[in-house]
């Protein structure tokens, strides 16, 4: 469900033409530039509190008193208490063992997918804008179509296609997401490409690569940050939804997706631990990326802070 | 020929082109991307070479790539979409068959959406920076985070397991699932159509939880560009005037605010097809709705190419008709675009 953050995308395409400055600032200062961007430490906060607990959780697996995958002697389908904080499902595993690390494929997924489709789709959009002509119209038709159909009817397709696993996963989402950059980065490359200093730039003599890589580049990093955390926001659904389908990691490693499906069997008899808990990890996570896209957002186009509306 | 009806061929014929370069994409995807169709349909089970050179030729996987090109793009235009290993059926024909209900889903999708996304996009808009604000910011981003198959899973739990309210699963219940005569395949239509208020009932039972589980993911999006474009239609100059004339507030808001705000509205409408066609794989999934959605997931578990294929093709397509009438809409609600 790319589409989403596409929206956003285009939206911000026209929307984050902001300094670039207020984008460094957050790198370099850190904390100073968090200072009263609320939003975006919540959302930091949160995607960080989540690294940190699957990366924890897969390296001590029974972090929490329980083995997500070898403990099995629990009550089977119990609902939460004190000994099994979010119950236990029907192989007898305690739930929230299987929580702790069940973001592991989502997170992977996500951060490596979107590094794929972050450098091919900009290295596309910079050449296509820049070369224009024939290769940029041929190339933004590509996009285009790519970009039209459902992303994650093509993710599902792609997975079946290349097998399931990690790595099948992460070239799907790395391929859906594609098009997204390479709109924004293009849409960039265009404006940027007619300023003045660009002009100034090539007065002096230089040459195309360079003009690509010191003056055009650092000019769209702004709006592909913002991109790319609604993108991570969209990925970690995606590969939920695909883990849902059964087209994830195999069981019983621990997965959110997977465990939702496998609890989906046991709702009818009233199980809803099995289903609500995973659920609410995912909402959170993706939540929390898609609140630094939001401060980032905020960030790079302060135009709307601080105005008061009348009416 | 003047005026919209050359826009509209105009574009239409735009759309070939288009359309083209999706269908080659597909074809790209599922043949030269590693991977071995053949195997891959096989499931990766063990068999002889042999085996799998029969079903080479049988698919016509053993001819030339520019061959096998040539072959799906002329089966494409004249509609023969192969048969499905699954069902021995023809896939169009079945796609066919399948469809009505994913439109009728998505159309009663879409409904729920603009209900929901418009009055909130719109009341968070009037209501800038105050708390329905950012009540209503948050619904809209909490919706864009939720997992639909869950969502989807929670409603099912609450208001048909729980509290009985309504049928858990599938588009027709009881007797009814096997006396019911379809025409169009639009369930709730046809049901009018036969003048039957039971079906009719019963239909639309069926399609609450489906419904509102695809329009709510849609919500956030919808909402969000509503807000979004209806707060810079309210700061332009000739709200200011119109203000100054003395109009009542409403009538401002409403006649020269909402009119304006439309076009981005209308924009995002043809993206959220592509969203509400993906959401419609889990959403028919969750509620065993027998939709081209679920039937591309069935295809996809029985490996089942030809009408993994087909339906990809499908749902190009149907996007592609899609975004044509709303690239036509848009030259409606907007006279400044010229034609």
């Amino acid at each position: 469900m790319r589409r989403e953050s596409g929206a956003w995308a285009a939206a911000d395409e026209r929307a984050h033409r902001g300094p670039l400055h207020a984008v460094l600032g957050v790198l370099s200062r850190g904390r100073r530039a968090l200072r009263g961007q609320h939003i975006l430490t919540i959302g930091i906060a949160v995607v960080v509190a989540f690294v940190l607990m699957t990366a924890l959780a897969t390296r001590f697996p029974s972090i929490n008193g329980y083995h997500p995958t070898l403990y099995r002697t629990a009550p089977r389908l119990q609902g939460p208490s004190a000994s099994h904080w979010m119950g236990t499902d029907q192989l007898q595993r305690d739930v929230f063992s299987r929580i702790l690390s069940g973001g592991r494929a989502s997170l992977i997924v996500a951060f490596s997918g979107l590094t794929i489709s972050l450098v091919i789709g900009s290295v596309l959009g910079w050449i296509s804008g820049f070369a224009g002509g024939w290769l940029d119209r041929i190339l933004s038709l590509v996009m285009d179509a790519i970009y039209s159909f459902p992303s994650m009817i093509l993710a599902i397709v792609l997975v079946a296609m290349f097998g399931s696993g990690l790595s099948p996963m992460i070239w799907a989402v790395g391929f859906v997401y594609v098009p997204t950059y390479f709109r924004v980065t293009r849409a960039e490359v265009l404006q940027v490409r007619e300023t003045t200093y660009v002009e100034a730039v090539r007065a002096v003599g230089a040459g195309r690569v360079r003009i690509v890589l010191r003056h055009v580049a650092p000019n769209t990093i702004s709006a592909i940050m913002a991109v790319s955390s609604f993108n991570l926001a969209d990925a970690i659904l995606t590969v939920a939804s695909l883990s849902f389908l059964g087209l994830g990691l195999p069981p019983p490693t621990p997965d959110w997706g997977y465990d939702i499906q496998n609890g989906q069997k046991y709702l009818q008899s009233g199980s809803w631990w099995l289903i609500t808990f995973p659920g609410l990890m995912i909402i959170t996570l993706s939540l929390g990326f898609g609140l630094i896209g939001e401060g980032i957002s905020d960030l790079v186009n302060p135009r709307r802070k601080g105005k008061k509306h009348k009416v | 020929m003047s005026g919209l009806p050359r826009y509209a061929l105009q574009r239409l014929l735009l759309t070939i082109p288009m359309l083209f370069i999706l269908v080659t994409v597909v074809f790209l995807l599922l043949r030269v991307m590693p991977g071995d169709p053949v195997s891959a349909m096989l499931g990766g089970k063990n068999v002889s070479d042999e085996v799998l050179a029969t079903y080479r030729v049988k698919f016509g996987f053993d001819r030339p790539l520019l061959q096998q090109y040539g072959e799906y793009i002329s089966g494409i235009v004249r509609g023969d979409f192969g048969r499905s290993i699954r069902t021995n059926q023809l896939v169009l024909q079945e796609l066919a068959r399948k469809f009505p209900a994913t439109l009728e889903l998505a159309i009663f999708g879409i409904l729920v959406s603009l209900g929901l996304g418009f009055t909130t996009g719109l009341i968070a808009a009037v209501r800038a920076d105050r708390p329905v604000d950012h009540a209503i910011r948050v619904f809209h981003i909490a919706s864009f985070a939720m997992p639909l198959f869950w969502l989807g899973l929670m409603l099912q739990v609450f208001f048909a397991v729980k509290l009985g309210w309504l049928p858990v699963a599938s588009r027709l219940g009881g007797r009814l699932a096997f006396t019911f005569k379809p025409i169009t395949g639009l369930y709730a239509l046809d049901a009018v159509l036969r003048w039957d208020g039971k079906a009719l009932v019963d239909v639309l039972q069926h399609l609450v939880l489906p419904a509102f589980t695809l329009g709510i993911a849609l919500t956030g999006l919808q909402g969000r560009i509503t807000r979004a474009s209806m707060l810079e239609v309210l700061d332009q100059d000739y709200i200011t005037t119109a203000r100054s004339k003395g109009l009542h507030e409403r009538v401002v808001q409403l006649r020269h605010g909402l009119r304006n705000a439309l076009i981005p509205i209308i924009t995002v409408f043809g993206l959220q097809f592509a969203v509400l066609m993906g959401g419609a794989v889990l959403t028919e999934t969750v509620f065993s709705w027998p939709g081209i959605a679920s039937y591309l997931v069935l295809a996809i578990g029985a490996r089942d190419y030809p009408s993994i294929q087909g339906s990809v093709v499908f749902i190009a397509l149907f996007i592609s008709v899609i975004n044509l009438i709303v690239d036509l809409l848009y030259s409606v609600v907007d006279p400044r675009v010229r034609y």
